[in-house]
């Protein structure tokens, strides 16, 4: 059994942005190993020998001709905001006083 | 006349029979009766799609050239931004907001003069095989209300099943267009992937997402993507070649040669007996008509799914990084910059999708990314090369398109396992970019509901999987003299 830990899945909450309930952690923690026993077995098929995939086209480096073009006019693209002013998206503060 | 099929409704369009303001309006009724008893539309555009209807009677009128499917309506799945009108993507995040762009989808469409009637239920951010996991609350199978519409694309094939729209477009990262066709007896289409641009499609997994159509036809299905299929200079994964011919192997039908390959991997030990019968059926239908059935193996897909529970969680913690409550979307809480996101997030997203994220978080973090996410790109590696093998055996591969018909509202909520399993015979396609048809084989002799006959062809080669399923679905119509969704109950009674 994986052995993920309630602090564990309150650390990768942190990261992903995601203030989780107790509950939330507690029901995570337990449903995250069942799930990654089922995926873990992977490695099993997983050699040296096998290149990775990451994209099932072969693409690289997709470049398009750099020319103005019509677009979203400002308040448009402000249109669904939470918050704006003075044409600008306004959001809360980033840094700390001390920073 | 909404029990039509598109082709026979944009027939009767060009002939003056009746008006796509008439058309409309009576999709429009529809809705209003039975669309409280199966929530296939999350918002109805009734001013909206009248407008659109009325624009295609006029172009008509003045002897404009229109194309083939202009003035039929169509139900989005609400995935896909349209310029004003409400996208949640079945999610709180995303409430009251409305687009201001087309996706590229919704401009063919608009293009095509096809009426656009609504937005349609989904599972939350297309996390989900049951519609389950919308924050409006689920879709309900027309031809059972207890039961589940499939997903996540739910309200697009009940839509189609309730007569509420002849046309949908559904998106498909791991089977979200086909099992749900298969589990409403309506048509699904995942194309190759890269065969219809991603413009404008909330992203969910990017590697795997591809829009596609529904209908209650194979040929309603190839006129539909033919107007939305092809090249697009604003997705970078786009493919700049001519879509298949698909609405003239839609008409051909003729399979007598074709090779078709089952995959021995894909039923047996968790397939409903009644569903393997109707394949097996299927099957010797096709071999009646002159196709060869040959036996083939695929001996890596008994990994796919879990590849792919590690792929598109991972691509998704990295996608929905971008609801961050700054610049669209809901905003929660008050404090600083990261305190108002983790209290957003935590209030805006369901429970399925904060597990996906989570678990995506996890297996791209450091220590462990190489083992479980790099693991499930070789797994991806090994997958495609077993559907090349197979397609040097055979033009098209088949199988069942899900192991079970529509099973009961909540019966599967609390076991995320036994929900993903659901997806175990579409997945590979998608890790694979090839194209993956859902066709009705027929309805179950355990519960007399509907299951898929999944068409897989080669990457562009989308025009098989048509002729293939048009073949099937002609013979089937011969055999019950009926199209599979007479046998669904009546909505709207009361």
């Amino acid at each position: 059994m994986s052995n993920i830990s309630r602090d564990d899945v309150a650390n990768l909450a942190k990261l992903a942005r995601i203030d989780l309930s107790d509950d939330e952690l507690n029901h995570l923690s337990n449903e995250l190993a069942v799930i990654l026993d089922a995926v873990a077995r992977v490695q099993e098929v997983a050699g040296e020998d096998v290149p990775p995939t990451s994209h099932p086209l072969p693409l690289k480096n997709v470049f398009r001709v750099d020319e103005v073009r019509p677009s979203l006019t400002p308040n448009e693209a402000l249109s669904g905001a939470p918050a704006q002013e003075e044409q600008r998206f306004k959001v809360p503060q980033i840094l700390g006083e001390e920073q | 006349m909404i029990k039509k099929s598109a082709a026979e409704m944009a027939a009767a369009l060009s002939a003056g029979e009746l008006t796509s303001v008439e058309l409309t309006q009576a999709h429009l009724d529809q809705i209003a009766k039975v669309d409280g008893d199966v929530h296939a539309f999350l918002h109805v555009d009734n001013d909206g799609a009248i407008a659109q209807a009325r624009a295609v009677d006029e172009k008509r009128k003045s002897g404009e050239r229109v194309s083939p499917l202009a003035g039929v309506p169509l139900a989005l799945k609400d995935v896909l931004v349209q310029k004003g009108i409400p996208t949640t993507c079945g999610s709180k995040m995303l409430e009251g907001w409305r687009p201001p762009y087309d996706s590229t989808v919704v401009t063919r469409l608009k293009e095509n003069g096809i009426v656009i009637l609504g937005k349609t239920n989904m599972d939350e951010f297309a996390m989900g095989s049951s519609t389950e996991n919308s924050a409006y609350g689920p879709t309900h199978n027309p031809w059972d209300l207890s039961r589940i519409p499939g997903g996540s694309g739910g309200g697009s094939s009940a839509a189609l099943a309730a007569f509420e729209a002849p046309l949908a477009i559904g998106t498909d990262t791991g089977g979200s267009i086909r099992q749900p066709a298969a589990v409403t007896g309506t048509v699904g289409v995942k194309p190759t992937y890269g065969g219809v641009s991603r413009y404008g499609l909330v992203a969910f997994s990017s590697s795997l997402d591809q829009a596609g159509p529904c209908a209650r036809t194979v040929l309603d299905a190839a006129y539909l993507h033919e107007a939305i299929g092809g090249y697009d200079r604003m997705d970078s994964t786009s493919i700049n070649e001519p879509v298949p011919a698909v609405v003239a192997a839609a008409k051909d039908g003729n399979i007598k040669g074709m090779k078709i390959g089952v995959i021995k991997e894909l039923q047996g030990d968790g397939y409903q007996p009644g569903v393997l019968k109707l394949f097996n059926q299927s099957l010797e239908i096709l071999a009646s008509l002159g196709a060869e059935i040959v036996e083939v193996s695929c001996k890596y897909f008994d990994y796919a799914l879990a590849a792919y529970y590690l792929i598109a969680p991972s691509e998704c913690s990295s996608n929905l990084a971008r609801f961050d409550a700054m610049r669209y979307g809901i905003r929660v809480g008050e404090g600083s910059a990261e305190e108002v996101m983790n209290a957003t997030r935590q209030v805006g997203f369901g429970r399925e999708v904060k597990r996906r994220i989570i678990l995506g978080t996890y297996a791209l973090s450091s220590g462990y990314y190489d083992a479980y996410y790099g693991s499930a790109q070789k797994v991806r590696t090994l997958i495609s090369r077993d559907f090349d093998n197979a397609f040097g055996k055979a033009d098209v591969l088949v199988s069942p398109t899900a192991p079970t018909t529509a099973f009961k509202i909540g019966e599967k909520a609390n076991d995320p396992i036994a929900m993903y399993l659901n997806d175990i015979a579409t997945i590979p396609t998608n890790l694979a970019g090839i194209g993956g048809m859902s066709v009705p084989s027929g309805l179950a002799e355990e519960d007399g509901l509907p299951a898929g006959f999944q068409i897989m062809a080669p990457a562009m080669k989308d025009d098989r999987m048509y002729k293939v399923g048009a073949a099937l679905e002609a013979a089937l119509l011969t055999k019950w003299g009926k199209p599979i969704l007479d046998n669904a109950p009546a909505l709207g009674a009361k």
